[in-house]
């Protein structure tokens, strides 16, 4: 089975949680005998990655990729050029220069199936059905409402290439039954196109803790009977960090000794800054920028509770992150995790004194934190031991491909 | 009847910037001011250094040669605490420079906070331990004893006056904001209302302004200003005694670089002042010597130099300010019990009103003053970096057993 795979970024050129995921079940898919053709925007050494043909589109360093934007860019896509002056490539020049470089280049390829992997890959995908008349799976991590923290909100000219990727598609991949529910509403997509095929953790190819943890501060305190709350992640309103602003600031009130510790950064950083002041909690609310790496790991270590406040979350990859790094999880009930991880606590992103209460109770409550955990934990391990996600793909591709001979 | 009079007064001073200290920090290093990296703004040394070449040594030359030139020349000087440290330990010659000055007998010191503190609105006994100090440095660096006090941005209020008062100084100085003045104007001495002895000098903010803002603007109508024109305006000013010219004295050199022509302003300025037999200098103590208290002036409301408010709303106006400051003086007493001088001074240096100043949106977006005199990126990274420096100091608290 051959497969050509678009996709916009890759380890460690990533932004978020779906490049992450790629590389999971590509490396998964390879397992099985899949030979994977992956075409990046971009030309970058990936030499760490053997188990698949990693092609870019097109010879453009990275760093341009980057900083026309991302998949959560969506609203940084518009149709009007700046006029007069030089400028770099923006969003929608990236993108139709990949779908060119990938029509040109689908003629000389062999595959029997295209797996694209959400909408900044759609139109070339589409190009690339068009050319080769090989079946199209669209693989969504996220859509436009979700990004855009609102339904039937977001960019138009994103809709509209959404809608028409996932008509076009021949299967939809959903990684959440929240995203597959959210297609539906969003889109009129028929329930029986939509597979849910849900994100993992690859918890052998995570770095294990080495050594003292990085937030020093923090873990000198613990003895002192203060307990922290993390939340890892892109400071976007789809993350829904200022809901958990204000239950922490409650939280505070009948837990002074608390802290709550947000590591990453977004457009809402300076907002989420001032939000905190506003609240009171700026002595207890700590703000560390984008980080990569150990202090990306050790801050799910040095957590006693980790918050995915999200409105909306297709899936909630960090969460389970938490959990392999021995942090209980306190989830919005819109949240894909939420699907597969039953020891977590969950709650209404919007019931700030309900999350507050549960803040409050892990905090208060070693016991009750090391339970969560430990339970979380193994059924962590036991996702992983029997993670299907490259059988479900596997049976995806194999029934795409018989209806085109057929 | 006595001669008019101008009273200048230059403010010296600089804080101690917190480098790009991070919540990695805390806990590690308790190093917050000494930022080693070359050539950044938040290297306090490197900020010394610069402005030590651009501006306290070519100003106190001149400030040297005018003194020994007109003899009728006096003027006033404040420094705080931590720019003589500043200055003792990385730019000892601009040091002697100023020690130069103040020993012709005719340049009187001021009296402040050490620490550039808005303590004497957070902490009473904190803020007259710090006036304190700032005397015996003073004392000790150029042998004066401050008979005036100036408070930490000018920020004055009748409580302020009182308290003054009563610690026997016989003069202070205030914003000529006109809140205050009412009808009266900023050119008299003035006496506050609730006090018996104490007498207020308030900065004639418009012409001061003229030199420290305004000088180097070409777009304003008052451009270019020389010494002849600005006496001019001087001397065709009926209802005047004295002239409060109140700046920081990084104004020459630094707020107002030389191409501006700045210094050859302060060179002029004396002279063509004393062409008229009736005007002359004086210091803020000789002006309430010569002077009778024309009125008495009521400030409820305290007033401070900065910006179109003129209070305290570029130091403590948003909530990330308030929470910062509220923050550190819910220290005092845990820190002051201590007894660990260290500890105790990077508590103090924390104080200083510049680093609330760097933390002021008012006007972020339009990119103003305010982030002229920023070492930070904008306002939020200033915050960050005060803020983890304050976690630090509540570790250093919990490593001596103080519950935090």
């Amino acid at each position: 089975m051959k497969i050509l795979m678009l996709g916009w970024e890759l380890p460690p050129y990533n932004a978020g949680g779906m490049g992450v995921e790629c590389v999971r079940l590509c490396k998964a898919l390879s397992k099985k005998g899949v030979d994977i053709e992956f075409i990046v925007p971009y030309t970058a050494d990936h030499s760490n990655i053997d188990y698949m043909k990693i092609r870019p589109a097109h010879p453009q360093d990275v760093v341009e990729v980057l900083k026309a934007g991302t998949t959560y860019d969506s609203s940084r896509y518009i149709n009007v050029k700046s006029s007069g002056e030089a400028h770099s490539l923006d969003l929608q020049d990236q993108v139709e220069l990949y779908e060119d470089a990938v029509g040109r280049m689908v003629p000389a390829l062999e595959f029997d199936v295209i797996h694209a992997h959400d909408w900044l890959t759609c139109r070339a995908a589409i190009r690339a059905k068009m050319i080769s008349g090989r079946p199209l799976v669209i693989h969504m991590h996220s859509i436009e409402s979700d990004r855009s923290g609102q339904i039937h909100g977001g960019n138009p000219l994103v809709r509209e290439i959404e809608a028409l990727g996932l008509q076009m598609a021949d299967r939809i991949v959903a990684v959440s039954e929240i995203t597959k529910k959210s297609i539906i509403r969003e889109y009129d997509i028929p329930e029986d196109k939509i597979e849910v095929v849900h994100n993992n953790l690859d918890m052998a190819a995570l770095p294990p803790l080495s050594e003292e943890n990085e937030y020093h501060y923090l873990n000198h305190m613990k003895q002192y009977g203060y307990r922290i709350v993390v939340n890892v992640g892109r400071l976007t309103i789809q993350k829904g960090l200022s809901h958990l602003l204000q239950a922490f600031a409650i939280a505070t009130q009948y837990r002074p000794k608390s802290f709550l510790l947000i590591v990453g950064t977004g457009e809402q950083y300076h907002e989420l800054i001032t939000l905190a002041s506003d609240l009171g909690i700026g002595n207890k609310v700590l703000f560390t920028d984008f980080q990569r790496g150990k202090r990306w790991r050790d801050a799910f270590t040095v957590a006693d509770l980790y918050v995915l406040p999200s409105p909306t979350e297709p899936f909630g990859i960090t969460a389970l992150e938490a959990i392999n790094y021995d942090t209980p999880i306190l989830v919005s009930k819109e949240t894909g995790v939420a699907e597969v991880i039953q020891n977590a606590l969950r709650v209404d992103y919007w019931d700030h004194n309900e999350m507050a209460n549960k803040i409050v109770g892990v905090l208060d409550n070693d016991n009750l934190r090391d339970e969560l955990n430990q339970n979380a934990f193994k059924e962590l391990e036991r996702l992983n031991r029997s993670d299907g996600t490259a059988d479900k793909l596997m049976s995806i591709y194999k029934r795409q491909a018989a209806e085109v001979t057929a | 009847m006595s001669k008019k009079a101008i009273v200048l007064y230059l403010h010296v001073h600089q804080p101690y910037r917190v480098r790009h200290y991070t919540i990695f920090d805390a806990g590690v290093s308790h190093d917050y001011f000494n930022d080693q990296t070359p050539n950044v703004p938040t290297n306090n040394e490197f900020i010394m250094h610069k402005i030590a070449e651009k501006s306290y040594l070519p100003t106190n030359r001149r400030l040297l040669q005018i003194l020994k030139k007109h003899p009728e020349f006096h003027f006033s000087l404040s420094l705080t605490g931590t720019v003589i440290e500043q200055l003792e330990a990385w730019a000892p010659e601009a040091l002697q420079s100023f020690k130069d000055l103040i020993s012709t007998g005719r340049v009187e010191i001021l009296a402040e906070t050490y620490h550039h503190s808005l303590a004497f609105f957070y902490s009473r006994p904190e803020f007259e331990a710090q006036v304190k100090m700032h005397e015996d440095k003073i004392q000790e660096v150029f042998g004066q004893k401050p008979k005036v006090f100036r408070n930490t941005e000018l920020a004055y209020n009748n409580d302020l006056a009182y308290w003054a008062d009563k610690a026997g100084y016989k003069g202070i100085i205030a914003e000529g904001w006109e809140k205050s003045l009412g009808w009266r104007n900023s050119n008299y001495v003035y006496q506050p209302t609730y006090t018996d002895n104490i007498r207020l000098l308030m900065k004639n903010y418009r012409l001061s302004d003229d030199i420290a803002f305004r000088f180097g603007d070409h777009s304003w109508s008052g451009w270019p200003l020389t010494a002849d024109k600005f006496t001019n305006w001087l001397n065709e000013t009926e209802n005047a005694d004295v002239f409060n010219l109140f700046m920081d004295y990084e104004t020459f050199g630094e707020h107002q670089w030389d191409e501006t022509g700045i210094f050859e302003f302060l060179e002029h300025l004396p002279k063509q002042w004393l062409k008229s037999q009736d005007n002359t200098f004086m210091t803020v103590s000789q002006a309430i010597d010569a002077f009778e208290p024309s009125d008495r002036v009521d400030t409820p409301n305290t007033t401070t130099r900065a910006d179109t408010e003129r209070d305290l709303s570029a130091w403590v106006g948003n909530s990330m300010q308030t929470g910062a400051i509220a923050a550190l003086y819910a220290l005092e007493k845990k820190i002051l019990d201590t007894k660990d001088q260290t500890l105790i001074e990077d508590w103090r240096k924390l104080q200083t009103s510049d680093h609330f100043y760097y933390m002021c949106t008012k006007w972020f977006n339009d990119g103003d003053i305010h982030a002229y005199f920023s070492p930070y990126e904008n306002p939020y990274e200033g915050f960050i970096a005060y803020m983890n420096a304050y976690h630090d100091i509540c570790y250093r608290l919990s490593e001596k057993g103080i519950e935090i």
